[in-house]
């Protein structure tokens, strides 16, 4: 027990946080992370290590099977698949990760706010959020693309107006027993500033819920995004991505099945990727949380 | 040796005999004693105390004793026999028809052990049907009646048809009970059934409590932190020390004559009321159960402790085999002859300067309704300050006390601002707070600090004891960095504190650290007013005993005043100069500390004083009953609030006029239609007899 926590007060100092080794420690952050980085680096990357050009077309290598010159075969176009999913990822995780973003500086603000001054303004805002979850998700990211012109910027704003109000509603919910504590009365006693107090004081108890929830819609950000592709609303021919690619080979499944597999493996390691993340991010990041949770 | 004892109490029917019982749990990093070789015996017909504080196995001792032991914990030695009954080979199906129905086990906490979603009746029901046998459901109902009828709750036929959150908590404890006595057990298992409760209602359990046990001649284990009600109702008393036996004996000659330094220890650090004890907090901490010390456990923390008590393995010792009182010491023959040497504290008379708040017919009503529903319905506000008055002067520690929900919380934080106040006014140095503008506001924030009952949850779990003083210190002083960090190292001191705990959050300290860090903070930019919202009400008792210490010097070194808000007398005793006694939202009586104590009394004080359990387990106190629980504040009742209990009511006159605060003399005011002769004179209980 002694040893345990002066080895905690060094690596106070030390430059690396000791969160970062617990989270390194926690099995599903691990593997999470296994899929996830070559995803990034993917994305970072694109096509200077893709092994063709993406959108080069060649008819006379249509529906070619994986193995052969291109590793993963082909598409009705004669297109690598490899280099296009390895392109793909850059426009599937900017609005998987940048729409949860988005979603998080709108959503946590409001949810603090709510959830501390309770009362008229907690009802006005929530009510107001309930209209926009109200809406069926798919129908209002098409909703707000139809007003703005579809590209991957704005399809990421959609997609992080849809998840803002959920992302509300989970932070108001822990505010709501947090600043029922009393360290919160101790800050009002001092008093402190309402920034602070949602900022400084409740915002970092509260974090745990808003990292599982977010990390968890980044999964389905990423689906409502290849699912706004998928329906002719993303990005668009010919940038590739996944959502674009999956409804591209629906309609040559008999043809190639590899066109369908290979977006639809890469999606859903991405997602699951996220999801095992934030549940270890949940066990590493509750601060009465030992560590020692596998 | 525990056959030695047999014998000499053969006439005496043994219900429950534990010999030397060990228990372990599987915890991630290997195993834990929980207990180790403890041995307790009830009789038929006897109450047994275990006493010991958090953390030192009492309710594992319970769970083991129904072999009700969480999954990852087993008896690993000794044998538990109840009534004969080899408890531990039991099979399942014999463990079912005991428990429940031969032995009884009151979980702590009634509030969440009753089925918030049955009604009272049906719990007790099902434990009579189950075990029983009964020939027909109205004959259940019958005895479910009956029992209710005995543990004193009125109308039992309609108490059966409520649910749990309709009961107060005095009388959900006593549906607790009734469950616990529906199937007549031999052995009645009580875990902690007085905590958090008010002091009258627990004088009244108390009572029952004496009465059930003639009335049914079961045994009952008394499982408690509070020697005083171990020295009020148990014959026997157990200290449990970190999951050690340390001491047992007859109540009287343990409490009289301890043989254990820890048993002394505890009685010493105990406050009393009314006795001019210096309470003396124990040094140091009750040893993790994962790094338990060899020899003696109390040895790091006893004053007669000699390098012979540190290694190998110390028995239990008979004191007195005549009353079978034993102690698990070397030296226990030193420590029953050295038992008078209690310091006794000197009065110092302390002056106190000009008033620095003043607080004028303060009124704060919770849920006032709009004006729609004030209107059409018959809408009240529940009052929770009701018109106090009320002057705290410079370096003053004023104590006020009252039962829970009497509004004394409520009041300390409108007078800082946290609430706002639904009428009257508040003063702080010649100011009214309502008029402060903002920079006056920042100022009276820096000088009027509060500290809350509970240590873990007024302290931000996320950061560290470093950044939790520096924050006051940043706002409220022109320090720099450096500055703050040499202050923050005095404040520690001051607070006897390390300052290697400063890179610490709250969660890995422990309860009392966790207080003092709080005390810090709130010392941090030199105030001139704390208010002390229980401050020491979830420690324990050794560790109480030196926070209030420190709060009392701490209140010398700055000059500070308090507030100080308590259920507990005893404690405001020790710290306070002035006393106010608050009920239903009013002060009802306003009195130096030493005069509160003294007739004449407010009837209300009277009662409260009567029921504090005395740790002397001599002295018989005349008890006032009160009857009843608090009236709603939402609807208080006309004239005098306390006229519904009050025990020397006149009559119509309580009921009609309100009395106010006068002066009898000594800065001592009286709320009460009594004169003062009226109030000096003795009650008697007349109303004990018709009561059953």
């Amino acid at each position: 027990m002694a040893t345990d926590t002066s080895s905690q007060t060094e690596s106070d100092r030390s430059p690396i946080p000791p969160v970062v080794w617990r989270l390194l420690s926690n099995r599903r952050v691990v593997i999470g992370l296994v899929f996830l980085v070559p995803m990034f680096v993917m994305a970072v990357l694109g096509e200077t290590i893709a092994p063709h050009d993406p959108t080069n077309t060649n008819v006379q290598m249509r529906y070619d099977s994986p193995g052969g010159k291109f590793l993963l075969g082909t598409d009705h176009l004669g297109r690598d698949l490899l280099s296009r999913i390895i392109v793909g990822a850059r426009t599937t995780l900017l609005i998987g990760f940048g729409s949860i973003a988005l979603a998080l500086a709108g959503g946590v603000p409001i949810g603090l706010a709510a959830g501390y001054a309770k009362g008229r303004t907690d009802e006005l805002l929530m009510r107001l959020m309930d209209i926009v979850i109200s809406i069926p998700t798919l129908l209002l990211g098409l909703l707000i693309l139809a007003v703005l012109s579809s590209n991957v910027i704005n399809v990421t704003l959609a997609i992080g107006i849809v998840y803002a109000p959920r992302i509300a509603r989970v932070t108001r919910s822990a505010t709501l027993s947090a600043s029922e504590e009393s360290y919160v009365m101790a800050a009002q006693a001092r008093g402190e500033s309402n920034t602070h107090i949602l900022f400084r004081e409740i915002l970092p108890n509260v974090t745990s819920p808003i990292v599982v929830e977010g990390s968890v819609r980044v999964g389905y950000a990423i689906m409502i995004g290849t699912s706004l592709s998928f329906l002719g609303l993303g990005t668009g021919p010919p940038t590739p991505d996944w959502g674009f690619m999956i409804a591209e080979a629906r309609d040559h499944i008999f043809q190639t099945p590899w066109f369908l597999v290979w977006p639809s493996l890469a999606l859903l390691l991405t997602v699951m990727a996220t999801n095992l993340i934030g549940d270890g991010l949940r066990d590493v990041l509750d601060p009465k949380e030992t560590g020692d949770s596998r | 040796m525990t056959t030695q004892r047999q014998a000499e109490r053969t006439e005496q029917e043994t219900l429950l005999e534990v010999d030397s019982v060990d228990v372990n749990f599987e915890v991630p990093d290997g195993q834990i004693q929980a207990l180790r070789n403890v041995s307790l015996e009830v009789e038929r017909g006897e109450t047994v105390g275990l006493a010991g504080e958090s953390g030192s196995g009492k309710s594992t001792l319970a769970f083991a004793i129904v072999r009700y032991l969480d999954a990852n914990g087993w008896v690993d030695s000794g044998s538990i026999r109840f009534d004969g009954m080899d408890m531990l080979s039991a099979s399942t199906e014999q463990l079912r028809s005991v428990r429940g129905n031969r032995i009884a086990h009151v979980a702590q906490n009634p509030g969440s052990s009753l089925n918030p979603s049955m009604r009272i009746g049906k719990q007790i029901r099902e434990s009579v049907e189950l075990h029983q046998n009964p020939d027909s459901k109205a004959a259940a109902n019958e005895r479910v009646y009956e029992v209710l009828d005995q543990v004193d709750l009125p109308d039992p036929e309609g108490m059966a048809e409520r649910y749990p959150h309709e009961l107060s908590g005095g009388q959900q404890q006593r549906a607790m009970l009734a469950v616990g006595l529906s199937c007549n057990p031999d052995l009645l298992i009580l875990d902690e059934p007085t905590t958090g409760l008010d002091v009258t209602t627990q004088a009244k359990f108390l009572d029952l409590l004496e009465e059930l046990k003639s009335e049914y001649d079961a045994g009952i284990l008394l499982i408690t932190h509070n020697l005083g009600v171990i020295a009020e109702i148990a014959d026997r008393v157990n200290l449990l020390y970190a999951g050690e036996m340390l001491e047992s004996g007859p109540v009287e000659s343990v409490f009289t004559d301890p043989a254990n330094p820890y048993t002394q220890a505890l009685l010493a650090t105990t406050p009393e009321m009314d006795a001019d004890k210096k309470i003396r907090p124990i040094p140091g901490q009750i040893p993790e159960l994962d790094d338990i010390p060899p020899g003696c456990i109390f040895a790091d923390r006893c004053e007669y402790a000699t390098e012979n008590c540190r290694t190998g393995e110390v028995p239990m010792e008979t004191v007195d085999s005549a009353t079978g009182h034993e102690s698990r010491c070397h030296y226990w023959s030193d420590v029953i002859g050295s038992t008078a040497e209690l310091e006794t504290e000197t009065e110092t008379e302390r002056t106190h300067g000009e008033a620095v708040m003043t607080i004028d017919s303060l009124r704060k009503y919770y849920d006032e309704g709009s004006l729609l529903t004030n209107l059409l319905t018959d809408h009240d506000p529940v009052k929770a300050v009701n018109d106090v008055s009320l002057t705290i002067h410079e370096s003053e520690a004023v104590g006020l006390v009252g039962e829970s929900g009497c509004g004394k919380s409520t009041l300390g934080r409108t007078l800082l601002k946290l609430h706002e106040a639904t009428g009257g006014s508040i003063r702080y140095d010649d100011r009214d707070i309502d008029e402060l503008s903002r920079s006056e506001l920042n100022e009276f924030r820096s000088e009027c600090q509060i500290i809350f009952q509970d240590p873990e949850g007024s302290l931000n779990p996320s950061r560290t004891v470093r950044e939790i003083l520096a924050r006051p210190l940043k706002l409220f002083t022109d320090l720099g960095a450096e500055g703050r960090a040499e202050r923050t190292e005095e404040l520690l001191g001051q607070v006897n504190l390390g300052a290697n705990i400063v890179g610490k959050k709250p969660h890995e300290l422990s309860g009392g650290q966790q207080q003092r860090v709080a005390i810090a903070r709130a010392f941090a930019a030199r105030p001139s007013l704390i208010v002390l919202d229980e401050p020491v009400s979830s420690l324990d008792v050794s560790v109480q005993a030196s926070i209030l210490n420190l709060l009392k010097n701490l209140c010398v070194e700055y000059g500070t005043a308090y507030l100080l808000i308590s259920h507990d007398l005893s404690v405001i005793e020790e710290i306070c100069d002035r006393v106010a006694v608050m009920y239903l939202g009013e002060i009802i009586e306003t009195a130096p500390t030493s005069q509160v104590f003294e007739p004449p009394y407010h009837p209300y004080t009277r009662a409260l004083l009567s029921s504090i359990p005395l740790l002397d387990p001599e002295t018989e106190t005349d008890r006032i009953k009160l009857e009843g629980d608090v009236p709603e504040p939402r609807d208080p009742p006309t004239g005098c609030s306390f006229h519904t209990r009050c025990p020397q009511k006149i009559g119509e006159e309580c009921e009609q006029s309100d009395p106010s605060l006068e002066d009898v003399g000594g800065g001592h005011c009286i709320s009460c239609h009594h004169d003062t002769t009226e109030l000096d004179q003795p009650i008697e209980n007349q109303k004990h007899d018709d009561n059953r």
